[in-house]
């Protein structure tokens, strides 16, 4: 794979990686971001992300299966736990991932212990060798992420940072700043999975985050349905659309993956 | 630099330690930092917790000399009697510590894990005393081996819930409790039971805990009047051995931290980062952690705290493992040669003294009793049948 020279430690960057470019492209377009997270490793997984695809994605966070995943409610432990006694592993998934041959960019969602016993360069190169544009690893904060960012840069993954509702205002810029790809805005306290109604979290931290940085806002986490969704991008560039997704493919299939991503992106262009 | 102080800014202890916590814990974890370090340097603070550890835990707790069995292996044998302490076990040091400092912080609720149930009691009883709403996390598996403590903690008005993820043991409840914390963090306190978890736990939990180690080496020069030759306790996450090893990290004594053979973290594990810490963790070639197997559900965790990874990095602790068959035999061997039944993590300290007393012998070995056994009494009729 071709080597990047790391770019400069400042926090301007000029040149924007494959996702961010197309984020801001499709922006610029007048188009709402639709991001379905698919757990990498799941029977039918491959198929489901190619419906979505089909669908109107504008990218794919893959999910790459944890034995620990603290950041994730019943429905994604589900799913991870059975990707996981199906044989999945990070290195088979990055395998099928390499031959899916999809034309929007493809993110990998993991937490930090898979990234730190691969090693930072081994696994940014693996997933550069895999076709992956970006990470999200939910358990690395701002303080930790140096070092793996670092990797992540010298091999042009554009690494996701995650802002929480509960971060001071001091703290979203420097998130904004370090983040590449978009900026993941955490909709509510809590883990990941369904919920009735869409928090008033979510919009208040998009808000803030869209007053403050023009990289792509995208709010995840209890975002449940579309018209939640529709909700979201009334502030947010985007959403991230996860539990309501994985629930999809596990009761339904592919099918049930592609009808519901069509629906959410109804809404979100009406 | 001096051993067993404050962790560096990003919460390091050498290489181990730090802060892996979702964005939404990270807040917190500072405020936790600061109210800790602010409380603990007040002379007020530290008063308060000396007096409810003295008129409500009972401390100091005793030392032991168990004449008998240390004539049988040809050693002075001294227990620090944590299994005297009010809810039997060492867990109440920290508990009282952390519920104080919440308090102070405003919290009306704490969550905490618990795996044999020691810890959860110990949060359930402060809660109690504290006027703190409290739920605790405990793995499914460890809920039937321990369901006299489960009782224990509904009668003391905390909620339970089992955790049926994962492994369903103290490495999932862990998890749930996390998972608990993130969506409840404003109003809530993680009591977390171990020296382990994101900066400052392994730290603060450290420090409530330091009272076992100071009151020791008082009680160890008064009675004997110089240091043990050796200092020895179990380790799952590794808290009470972090209270007793902190009194003697300064001195010559070895310090010999016990861990179970199914889930010897420092024995068996390389570096690996889950529950906010890069630690010794048992996993897979992909990084998955690994189940931990032990006959005691409180050593039942794959992991260890961040500084006792660091203290077996530069060699000044040491961390062998004890298999069930050696547990079992120590867990007897107390009761029968002294008239104590020891927890059965304790036994593992048991186990070890035992099978390796032969190797210094006439010495003199402090062994941290860090609980009692009264809760492995029903496990062990049926084991012993």
């Amino acid at each position: 794979m071709s080597q990047r020279a790391a770019p400069p430690s400042a926090t301007v960057h000029t040149a924007y990686g494959r996702m961010e470019q197309s984020f801001r492209d499709k922006r610029a377009a007048g188009r709402k971001l639709l991001v379905p997270y698919i757990t990498g490793g799941l029977p039918g997984w491959e198929d489901a992300l190619r419906a979505a695809v089909a669908a109107g994605a504008d990218a794919i966070e893959i999910g790459i299966p944890f034995s620990d995943p603290v950041m994730d409610g019943p429905v994604i432990q589900q799913a991870s736990q059975r990707a996981l006694d199906a044989g999945a592993t990070p290195v088979s998934i990055l395998d099928q991932a390499r031959s899916l041959d999809v034309d929007v960019p493809l993110a990998v969602m993991c937490y930090y212990n898979t990234v730190h016993h691969a090693g930072h360069h081994r696994f940014a190169e693996q997933l550069a060798a895999a076709g992956i544009c970006a990470a999200i690893v939910p358990d690395l904060p701002l303080e930790e992420a140096g070092p793996w960012c670092e990797a992540a840069d010298a091999s042009s993954i554009e690494t996701v940072m995650l802002a929480a509702p509960t971060a001071p205002d001091e703290r979203l810029p420097r998130v904004c700043a370090r983040t590449r790809g978009f900026v993941y805005s955490v909709g509510l306290l809590g883990v990941t999975g369904e919920r009735t109604a869409l928090a008033a979290t979510a919009t208040a931290l998009a808000a803030r985050l869209k007053a403050i940085t023009d990289v792509p806002v995208l709010v995840g986490v209890g975002v449940s349905n579309a018209a939640q969704a529709r909700e979201a991008v009334q502030v947010a560039d985007g959403v991230v659309q996860g539990a309501s997704v994985v629930r999809r493919l596990l009761e339904g299939g592919a099918d049930a993956v592609g009808e519901y991503i069509a629906e959410v992106r109804d809404a979100i262009d009406s | 630099m001096t051993l067993m102080a404050e962790p560096s800014s990003t919460g390091r202890f050498g290489e181990f330690g730090g802060r892996f916590v979702p964005e939404t814990l990270v807040p917190a974890c500072q405020e936790l930092e600061e109210a800790f370090r602010e409380a603990w340097a007040d002379p007020s603070f530290r008063l308060e917790l000396h007096e409810v550890l003295r008129d409500y835990a009972g401390r100091p707790s005793i030392i032991t000399e168990c004449k008998n069995l240390g004539r049988e292996l040809g050693i002075r044998l001294v227990l620090k009697r944590e299994d005297l302490n009010h809810t039997g076990s060492h867990k109440i040091n920290n508990v009282l510590g952390q519920t104080l400092l919440a308090k102070r912080m405003g919290k009306q609720r704490i969550v905490a894990e618990t795996g044999a149930g020691q810890h959860g009691v110990a949060s359930a009883t402060a809660a109690a005393l504290m006027g703190l709403e409290c739920k605790v996390y405990m793995g499914a598996v460890d809920v039937e081996r321990q369901e006299l403590n489960v009782f224990r903690m509904r009668l003391l008005g905390s909620e339970v819930e089992a955790v049926h993820s994962g492994s369903r043991t103290l490495k999932d409840a862990v998890n749930e409790a996390m998972r608990d914390w993130v969506a409840t963090v404003e109003s809530t306190h993680y009591c977390l039971g171990s020296v382990m978890g994101p900066h400052p736990y392994p730290w603060m939990v450290r420090e409530f805990h330091r009272v076992i180690g100071d009151e020791a080496r008082e009680q160890m020069h008064t009675a004997y009047g110089a240091d043990p030759d050796l200092v020895v306790a179990c380790v799952g996450g590794g808290s009470n051995a972090m209270g007793i090893f902190s009194g003697f990290v300064d001195t010559d004594a070895r310090l010999v931290g016990v861990e179970p053979a199914g889930g010897a973290a420092v024995g068996r594990g390389v570096p690996g980062v889950v529950h906010g810490m890069r630690s010794y963790l048992m996993q897979d070639e992909y990084g998955q952690v690994q189940e931990a197997h032990s006959i005691s559900a409180g050593l039942d965790y794959p992991g260890v705290g961040p500084e006792h990874s660091y203290l077996a990095s530069i060699g000044r602790a040491e961390y062998p493992a004890v298999n069930d068959a050696e547990v079992i035999e120590g867990f007897q061997l107390l009761a029968r040669t002294e008239g104590i039944i020891p927890a059965l993590e304790c036994a593992h300290a048991l186990a070890w003294i035992a099978r390796e007393a032969h190797s210094f012998q006439g010495k003199t070995v402090l062994m941290n009793l860090s609980g009692r056994g009264d809760k492995d009494v029903a496990q062990m009729m049926e084991i012993l049948k």
